[in-house]
């Protein structure tokens, strides 16, 4: 166990690294996007004076490496600064968003994982029939829809005058569970319907991957029941590149959401994000770039640490 | 009710479908040189179909000024006209031809997603490659610098990307291929770091061949099937992006026509119950479905499985 | 279906009541000081649910940054000004109860209203509106309003009178103090708390988050009896058209701000939804920088303006809501709009003729255009790239991306898109964005004349004489000037028919000049 240990301390190491890496780079992206926030938060109604006079109240006319050096520093200190717009706590702004998010993500990937497993199983065991191909091709176009379209059609016919469920996930005055589930079903299934593909297609493929090895068809040839050879012996050694799937789209759901945010008026990370870029409020830019940073990498820690453990070869080392 | 009209008219599309992509089998093996025509014998009905439908496409992206009855940009009538004899599928939000939009899409759309993913690939692969065969801190270097670049949501980093450099159709190029090849990349490195190792790679270090040669002549022909599988996928994800920049407020120059501008830019009309958006739509769907039947073709071969 | 649209009454206030506000009262017998007409009683209650298309997490309270109608809005629902534009876009008092002015215009005295309660429970003095007017001014300020607040010299209070001197006389100063950044605040130690979310407006604000949305309830102190009808408000942020629509439709909200021209026809046919369009000052133009080359020449700026097909651009991106513009931003409605001014339109000999007096026989132009200029600026570029074709100019649309367009492209490329919500008086309109050298002269234009007769306008007296120098500016600034007008845009949103409308609607601003809140009813 020691082994793995070693790697995951090894891996946040790397991780810490990462997110230093990204946010120099988000920094200077920021930076040499035209246009700083005292334009762009004056906007149209900008004058010269109002510019600088902003600027000096806000300290942006101190050049790049001092403030980036000041930030950098507080957030050593565990503080993450304030938004340049309305001056409320980076922290408070998204920590707030970062529970929407996640709870769209989980809602997502409870539908979107066990249901692309089971396909891509069915899939694989009943290979090149006609379930096969349709299970295939529905799932392709549903992902070649762009995603606020996936949305607009869901909405068409399941919201609506008189439909089932709500067009816009408000969540004002605290829903139950139950309640929440109901507002966010359009968003949770557009999301699902976005993901499913490539989980399901890449578990297929993993299976079938394996089905040519000796050990399968010797499987076969002892004449086991095909359902259970692909579940007892492909699965188990077809999980590392179906977790590192998996892994790679709970990131999306987490990080790459903001269309269908803005669809739903879910108030998630991603709008507080594109919001933040336009205006060019550094901090929050900063802030919710290294949590999107954040959840990437501990996903992908996680995704392999599991397919570790799913081989016990790797487990014990060499 | 609906569903049921629905569900049979999908069925006759598919038995139509596959009626079309049988017939093309059938003349294509005829028309075809014999080691070909073997090959091509081999293939499923969904892949002959796809086949069919990627020529087609080919055909109308080529000869596009040909083939569109109007020209891309001209407005030709009052803006959303009906589906008639001179318009057969309306006009647009300005009165320009819906018809020839989307054929005009077709050379614009798939020439763009075609030399992205290309250069996405050409990067990707060779990075992943390199990484994987020579392996110390080369590998090291690029690993950790593939995993800063994902990191970072590729829209908004494209985003933020593009508002630095504007949006040109080539630096649009550039930026989608620079964010797509570390996806490439992460493939092409996995997967190659299962071939290096293998015995016949060994023997070809050991016969002292050079890193170039090494790399085209044993591992790329080994790493193809998967590689070949993720261009599929990514062809489409080359639209997509498209289409979600263009709702973010970047997208193609207009008047340029590309379909997945035209889905933003009608997508208002589905929730009334209008189609219109649903043809750009399923101009791409249709295409990433029939690539994708190809490529499970392809794999299927590749992956040695006889059935 | 159903729309109506309103106009700004054309005869608007005449100068002597602007000068004199208490005069105004007087004459307007059947208006409530507040300028809802009276009629059948309205009912009260019901929650207010507004889908609006503007509104960031990046928003503020400081009232010297709002920009977006979320926080415009939310302006005119918590807060009070000195002045109001009445529905039918004349001048009245608010807390301001009367005024008056030296004769030269310079020395201006507002008599604030007595007995008004903030949310708090304050009540108002007359500190609180020198201190809610003294933010905007000074080195340090920061605010989108310094320019129109830059000739306040000295504000002083006397009891609730708070007397207020200007360095040049200007007879619309009243106007000035209902512009949306001046609502007036409890003050302390003679400063606003910037960050207060207090206000003497109908509504409190109960609960708020930036670029999301809010919720107020009624004010039970609110000075105005009866007002509002309204229980509460609920205010959402919908960015996406096509979901704010939907949210209409389905019922979750009962009023949106704008509403996607591209389907407004099939949003007027479902059932139980009216569309509200009004047309006001709300203007979209193509600036061009008068310095650059080729613009500098005024024939060339002339073949463009004749190259420019207006109608079918209202048809086809206002959809036929909003009327022809004219090169100049003084709307129809307007006290002083120039009915004798011919009606430019496309004309490609005549665009060439101009071509040919500036020494050239063809032109090949960039204009950069983003849909943050105006909705459908895009579009509309396309289009007069179009009909331009046929006057023999090249003219290629480059798109530039929505974010940063205010700052990166508006006023520093030579040929754009810009919107303007206009002002309420001609001299307010051209003195912010067409006067020699002031901060938002788009087209870094200069003429001697139309500035001798800006400064002059402003403190004539005589109706017809100031009659006759707007006309001659506006035939100025359309012949001469450097920027195409082709449309004035309506305001076009849509409603529940469970709500109900007064007679009158603004056309200021959307929403019912923002006052839709203490305007409007539940059936």
């Amino acid at each position: 166990m020691s082994h793995i240990a070693n790697m995951i301390l090894k891996r946040i190491a790397l991780g810490i690294l990462t997110l230093f890496v990204v946010s120099l780079i988000i920094f200077l992206a920021t930076e040499l996007l035209p246009g700083n926030f005292a334009q762009e938060i004056l906007g149209q109604s900008a004058t010269p004076e109002t510019v600088a006079a902003l600027k000096r109240q806000l300290g942006l006319d101190q050049p790049m490496h001092v403030r980036y050096a000041g930030w950098l520093t507080d957030v050593l200190r565990g503080d993450f600064g304030e938004s340049l717009a309305n001056g409320m706590a980076v922290s408070d702004l998204i920590g707030r968003r970062l529970g929407n998010t996640l709870y769209l993500a989980l809602y997502a990937a409870a539908i979107a994982v066990p249901l692309s497993l089971a396909l891509g199983i069915l899939a694989a065991l009943l290979r090149n029939s006609f379930f096969d191909r349709f299970a295939n091709a529905s799932a392709l176009t549903s992902i070649s829809f762009p995603e606020f379209f996936v949305a607009y059609i869901l909405i068409f016919l399941l919201a609506g005058a008189g439909g089932a469920f709500p067009s816009m996930a408000n969540f004002r005055g605290d829903p139950s569970f139950g309640e929440y589930l109901y507002r966010a079903f359009l968003p949770a299934l557009t999301l699902t319907l976005v993901v499913t593909a490539h989980m399901m297609r890449m578990t297929r493929a993993a299976i079938i991957n394996l089905l040519a090895s000796p050990y399968i068809e010797m499987a076969q040839l002892k004449g086991m029941n095909p359902m259970r050879v692909i579940v007892k012996h492909a699965l188990p050694n077809a999980l590392a590149p179906i977790i590192n799937v998996i892994a790679l789209n709970l990131a999306y759901l987490i990080t790459g959401v903001v269309v269908v945010e803005v669809v739903f008026v879910y108030p998630g990370l991603g709008q507080l994000m594109v919001d933040s870029v336009a205006a060019r409020d550094m901090p929050v830019v900063q802030g919710v770039a290294l949590v999107f940073a954040a959840a990437y990498v501990f996903l992908n820690l996680a995704a392999d640490v599991l397919a570790t453990l799913s081989n016990p070869r790797l487990v014990h080392g060499r | 009710m609906g569903l049921f009209t629905g569900l049979f008219w999908l069925a006759v599309a598919i038995i139509l479908g596959l009626a079309a992509g049988w017939i093309f089998r059938v003349a294509v093996v005829a028309a075809s040189p014999r080691p070909i025509a073997r090959e091509l014998r081999t293939a499923p009905l969904t892949a002959s179909f796809g086949m069919l439908v990627i020529l087609i496409y080919i055909v109308v992206a080529v000869f596009a000024p040909l083939v569109a009855p109007f020209p891309e940009t001209e407005v030709v009538g009052t803006e959303y006209q009906p589906w008639d004899d001179v318009h057969v599928l309306g006009t647009d939000n300005l009165g320009r031809d819906m018809l020839s939009r989307l054929i005009y899409a077709a050379r614009n759309t798939v020439g763009i997603a075609f030399i992205t993913t290309a250069l996405a690939f050409i990067l990707g692969v060779m990075t992943g490659l390199l990484a994987a065969s020579v392996g110390g801190w080369v590998d090291q270097v690029l690993s950790r610098a593939v995993d800063v670049l994902m990191a970072i949501p590729a829209l908004i980093f494209a985003l933020l990307l593009l508002t630095i450099v504007g949006t040109s159709i080539v630096n649009m190029i550039l930026v989608i291929a620079l964010i797509d090849s570390t996806r490439v990349f992460r493939l092409a490195r996995a997967v190659a770091m299962n071939i290096v190792v293998m015995d016949y790679v060994e023997a070809a270090r050991l016969r002292g061949e050079g890193l170039l040669r090494l790399n085209i002549r044993e591992i790329l022909p080994n790493a193809m099937a998967p590689l070949v599988a993720e261009f599929g996928l990514r062809f489409c994800f080359v639209f997509l992006m498209i289409s979600a920049l263009s709702f973010l407020g970047l997208g193609i120059q207009p008047p340029t026509a590309d379909w997945g501008s035209m889905v933003k830019d009608n997508a208002t009309l589905i929730s009334f119950g209008d189609i219109t958006p649903l043809l750009p739509a399923g101009a791409i769907a249709l295409l990433t479905v029939c690539v994708n039947f190809v490529v499970d073709w392809q794999l299927h071969r590749a992956s040695g499985l006889k059935e | 279906m159903s729309s109506l649209t309103g106009s700004p009454a054309s005869a608007g206030v005449s100068r002597r009541s602007v000068l004199k506000g208490a005069t105004a009262l007087g004459t307007a017998a059947l208006v409530t000081p507040w300028g809802t007409p009276v009629r059948a009683q309205p009912k009260r209650g019901g929650t207010l649910r507004v889908g609006m298309a503007h509104g960031s997490t990046t928003d503020a309270m400081d009232p010297g940054s709002w920009e977006a109608d979320f926080m415009i809005f939310q302006a005119h629902t918590r807060n009070n000004y000195l002045t109001e534009i009445a529905a039918d876009g004349s001048l009245v008092p608010e807390l301001a109860e009367s005024w008056e002015a030296s004769p030269d215009a310079k020395v201006w005295t507002f008599k604030i209203r007595e007995g008004v309660d903030y949310h708090s429970g304050h009540r108002l003095v007359a500190e609180d509106v020198i201190a809610s007017i003294d933010h905007h001014r000074g080195d340090d300020s920061t605010s989108a309003a310094k320019p129109i607040v830059a000739d306040v010299v000295d504000m002083k209070a006397d009891g609730m009178n708070v007397i207020v001197t200007l360095a040049n006389g200007n007879a619309d100063f009243p106007f000035v103090l209902s512009d949306y950044h001046l609502p007036i605040l409890p003050a302390k130690d003679g400063m606003i708390d910037p960050e207060t979310r207090d206000g003497c407006g109908p509504f409190r604000i109960v609960d708020l988050e930036f670029g999301v949305g809010a919720r107020y309830e009624r004010h039970d102190g609110y000075w105005k009896s009866g007002l509002p009808y309204i229980d509460a408000i609920e205010q959402f942020v919908i960015h996406d058209d096509a979901a704010r629509q939907n949210a209409l439709i389905s019922g979750e909200v009962n009023y949106i701000d704008t509403v996607d021209l591209n389907t407004v026809s099939l949003l007027g046919r479902a059932a139980g939804i009216e569309i509200l369009s009004v047309t006001g000052t709300q203007h979209y133009g193509l600036p061009m920088d008068t310095r650059a080359a080729p613009f500098d020449n005024v024939h060339v700026r002339l073949a463009l303006k004749y190259a420019i097909n207006r109608q079918q651009l209202v048809d086809t991106i206002l959809n036929g809501y909003g009327s022809l513009g004219n090169d100049h931003p003084i709307g129809p409605g307007a006290r002083f709009f120039n009915t004798d001014l011919p009606q430019k339109e496309l004309d490609p000999d005549m665009s060439k003729f101009h071509l040919k007096q500036a020494g050239l026989d063809s032109l090949s132009v960039d204009i950069h255009l983003a849909d943050a200029a105006f909705a459908g600026a895009i579009d509309a570029g396309v289009l007069f790239s179009e009909s331009a074709a046929s006057a023999g100019i090249n003219l290629n649309v480059v798109r530039e991306p929505n974010d940063g367009y205010w700052s990166n492209v508006w006023m520093q490329k030579p040929f754009v898109g810009t919107y303007w919500g206009g002002r309420p008086t001609e001299d307010w309109m051209f003195a912010t964005a067409y006067a020699e050298g002031v901060p938002w002269n788009e087209t870094y234009w200069s003429h001697d004349r139309f500035n001798e007769l800006l400064i002059s306008a402003r403190s004539e007296l005589d109706e017809n004489l100031r009659r006759e120098m707007y006309f001659e500016m506006q035939q100025i600034v359309s012949d001469e000037g450097g920027i195409i007008i082709p449309m004035f845009a309506a305001y076009v949103g849509a409603y529940s028919d469970a709500l109900v409308k007064p007679d009158q609607v603004a056309s200021n601003w959307r929403n019912d000049g923002h006052r839709i809140g203490e305007r409007w009813w539940f059936a």
